[in-house]
């Protein structure tokens, strides 16, 4: 059935370049017999002149049926007829991109040759990185990176699995997954709220002091592993720093139980199959900067 | 009935249909040349238009050329005023009253436009002129096309067509000048050195010159503008046309200067055919208003010069209207002429204000999508926007920016941002508003960007705050 199409195509591209040709061949001699110009028939009185179109006019139109057969046979066109020089235009479209890559490739190569510390401060470097990250990271982490709801903030000192600029390409390359268990079945509700009060007391906030204390049993028993023997995080496993005020997923007192009663799972995705290498080295320039501002 | 009744038959063959080619090759038009008022008036319509196109490109303004189309970057710069692509309406209602005046002049005094600045005329007489001084008057060359080829033909051909070539190569590369920085251009034609876009486009305006000016000359006029062909329709009873005055001149015939024609029953015109020798179109002007008169008024000139050797009063040729050949008098000031007039002049003036009174600053507003809103831990609402700020202005300016639409909003990142002559900046900004301030789900806001120091230079874009439902 595909066939069918392509005939179709062929045929009534074929049929119109001899009508036209033989319209234009047919009209040239003229007989309608007249001599004062005139096409020798009138309406409402007006006359029409039948005046001979100037030689170059007609050797126009042939210039461009011929340009026309040439460019069918050159190009796509007759139904499924490839073209001589088999131009598509996702061909066209793969040729643009790598020539853009050519072109874009040799500035960034140069900034790869280049320690993250030395570029991250450098105009070209931002604004290219700016680009990058509005178009790989702004989606989850903001546009500002500042984040939100379960989309850690580039912008402040305070990281999840570290701020060297080796930690944040390993982020890129290798994406993160956290791993916060859910304490519901262990702890009960009992103790998720003990340990939600002493959480809150580490911050310094308002809390139950006998719960609190209860809590804080818990946590030697359960959290330290993670977070530290002071609760203030562990990079090496991506374990947050409990007493900053910072909170990932919310820090109100129901917000806390909930993770503590469902744990976390967020997930950063790997780009290493995204984005080539000087594309991540410009983006982690980029991060350690906006850390920085 | 007897036979000597009947009318022998007789065989007659059927009358010979004379085929005529519809595609006519043209038949080349010899001008003569002609001294007279209009001839010297088109060289002050001409020249002023001529030198204004060649010099132009040579003026330089802070540094850069005065007037450049630069295409790759997007800007137009006409002196002081430098346009983006985002002030294309300008030109498209500056297009709209070139036209307008067009149709209004057409109106008042018929294709004058045509005969006295327009560039295919213009160049045209150029190369007229070069024909004129390199191959002889016009008798000359249509003996010398006639003869068979000769040392002296081959060398006044060439000469005729390498003094063409020239000024069209002048005109070409001119014309791309107005792109690409005419003071780079020309030494990098000389040495090889422009890139191919340059050369391809010298290259095409040369061409074109050349065929048009050269060679096609009255075609375009009678087969490739439209303006010949909707002329028409702008003329009335009161237009001012080139027209022979048939009640003077006919009947026509020639006749002893010494003699009394009218006694003889003749009209002014002495039928010297002087009229059609001169047309560069190829037209008899006696037959009365045609589509392919440019209204030069060559033939004006030519009678005029007839009609003093003959001692009569000049004039059989003249700019006349309808209105006046019937014997009435041309009504100057009507309702079809005030009409353009006054359109004009308010079309012209609310142009003249946008131009004086533009605000060479632009903001683009996109809100963050996919976090509709972020929720603090203070419990205060964000919303992310992405800020697009342009300085069209040629100079340096300092912006601060402010939003309106909610009491107590506050702004987090920077917010205030120098930016270069022509600069573009992306920027994010967060705004930060209390839950209790914000009654709608959506509530419209208003982001202002000022120039620091020039309060005309602001702009305002709008967008939309998000909050939980």
């Amino acid at each position: 059935m595909a066939s069918f199409w392509s005939y179709w195509v062929i045929i009534i591209t074929a049929i119109t370049f001899v009508t036209v040709v033989w319209v234009l061949l047919a009209n040239r001699k003229d007989l309608s017999q007249t001599t004062d110009e005139t096409t020798g028939h009138a309406h409402d009185g007006i006359e029409e002149l039948d005046n001979p179109l100037p030689a170059w006019w007609f050797y126009m139109f042939v210039l461009t049926v011929i340009w026309g057969v040439g460019y069918l046979i050159i190009y796509p066109g007759m139904g499924n007829f490839p073209g001589l020089l088999g131009w598509t235009s996702t061909g066209q479209y793969e040729r643009e991109v790598a020539a853009a890559e050519e072109r874009y490739r040799d500035i960034r190569d140069r900034y790869l040759a280049m320690p993250v510390e030395e570029i991250a401060a450098d105009p070209a470097v931002r604004k290219m990185g700016m680009r990058l990250f509005s178009n790989n990271c702004a989606q989850c982490h903001g546009a500002d990176g500042k984040g939100g709801y379960g989309f850690p903030n580039l912008t402040d000192d305070d990281w999840l699995y570290g701020g060297t600029p080796e930690a944040i390409k390993a982020t890129l390359v290798n994406g993160r997954k956290a791993a916060m268990p859910a304490w519901r079945d262990i702890l009960g509700d009992t103790g998720i709220a003990e340990v939600t009060q002493h959480l809150l007391d580490l911050n310094g906030r308002d809390a139950n002091e006998t719960q609190a204390a209860a809590g804080a049993t818990h946590f030697k028993t359960y959290c330290v592993a993670c977070h530290g023997p002071d609760g203030k995080g562990n990079q090496a496993l991506g374990a947050p720093n409990l007493t900053n005020g910072i909170w990932l997923y919310g820090g109100s007192e129901e917000q806390i139980a909930h993770t503590l009663r469902a744990g976390r799972n967020g997930v950063m995705p790997a780009f290493a199959g995204t984005l080539s290498e000087d594309k991540i080295h410009i983006l982690t320039a980029y991060v350690y900067g906006l850390g920085k501002q | 009935m007897s036979d000597e009744d009947l009318i022998d038959l007789q065989e007659v063959a059927p009358a010979e249909v004379a085929e005529v080619d519809l595609y006519q090759r043209r038949e080349k038009i010899y001008t003569r040349k002609i001294e007279g008022f209009y001839q010297r008036l088109r060289l002050f319509t001409g020249w002023p238009l001529l030198v204004g196109y060649f010099l132009l490109p040579w003026l330089t303004w802070d540094g850069r050329q005065a007037v450049l189309f630069d295409l790759p970057a997007r800007k137009f710069h006409i002196f002081g005023l430098t346009f983006w692509p985002q002030d294309f309406p300008m030109l498209a209602f500056l297009l709209i009253i070139a036209a307008y005046s067009l149709f209004a002049v057409t109106t008042f005094a018929g294709r004058i436009w045509c005969g006295y600045t327009c560039p295919q005329t213009v160049w045209t007489s150029i190369f007229m002129w070069l024909e004129q001084h390199t191959e002889g008057s016009r008798n000359q060359r249509i003996k010398l096309d006639k003869a068979p080829w000769s040392t002296e033909k081959i060398v006044k051909k060439i000469t005729k067509h390498s003094s063409w070539l020239f000024v069209a190569f002048a005109t070409g590369v001119t014309f791309v000048g107005y792109f690409y920085p005419i003071r780079q251009l020309l030494p990098e034609l000389f040495t090889l050195s422009a890139g191919h876009w340059q050369i391809l486009w010298t290259v095409f305006f040369t061409l074109a010159t050349y065929v048009n000016a050269g060679w096609m000359r009255e075609q375009v006029c009678k087969y490739m503008c439209p303006y010949a062909r909707f002329q028409s329709v702008m003329f009335d009873r009161d237009t001012l046309i080139v027209s022979y005055d048939p009640n003077r001149g006919e009947p026509r015939g020639s006749r002893k200067r010494s003699v009394d024609h009218r006694t003889l029953g003749l009209g002014d015109c002495i039928d010297c055919e002087l009229c059609v020798q001169v047309c560069p179109t190829g037209i008899d002007i006696r037959n009365g208003l045609q589509y392919e008169c440019i209204g030069c008024a060559l033939c004006v000139d030519a009678c005029n010069s007839v009609m003093d050797k003959m001692e009569y009063p000049r004039g059989l040729i003249r700019y006349t209207s309808e209105h006046e050949l019937e014997g009435g008098t041309t009504h100057w000031l009507r309702p079809r002429i005030i009409g353009y007039v006054v359109v004009l002049a308010l079309m012209v003036g609310v142009f003249s204000y946008n131009i004086v009174n533009r605000i060479p600053l632009e903001l683009t507003v996109i809100r963050d999508r996919n976090q509709l809103y972020v929720t603090t831990d203070t419990g205060a609402i964000d919303n992310i926007y992405t800020l697009r700020l342009a300085n069209m202005d040629q100079k340096a300016h300092e912006f601060d920016i402010t939003v309106t639409g909610i009491p107590g909003a506050t702004m987090i990142g920077e917010t205030s941002h120098t930016l270069d002559g022509g600069e573009v900046r992306t920027l994010t900004l967060r705004v930060r508003a209390e839950a209790e301030d914000l009654d709608k789900p959506n509530t419209p806001l208003e982001f202002t960007v000022t120039a620091r120091g020039m309060p005309s230079i602001r702009v305002t874009s709008e967008s939309r705050f998000m909050k939980p439902l």
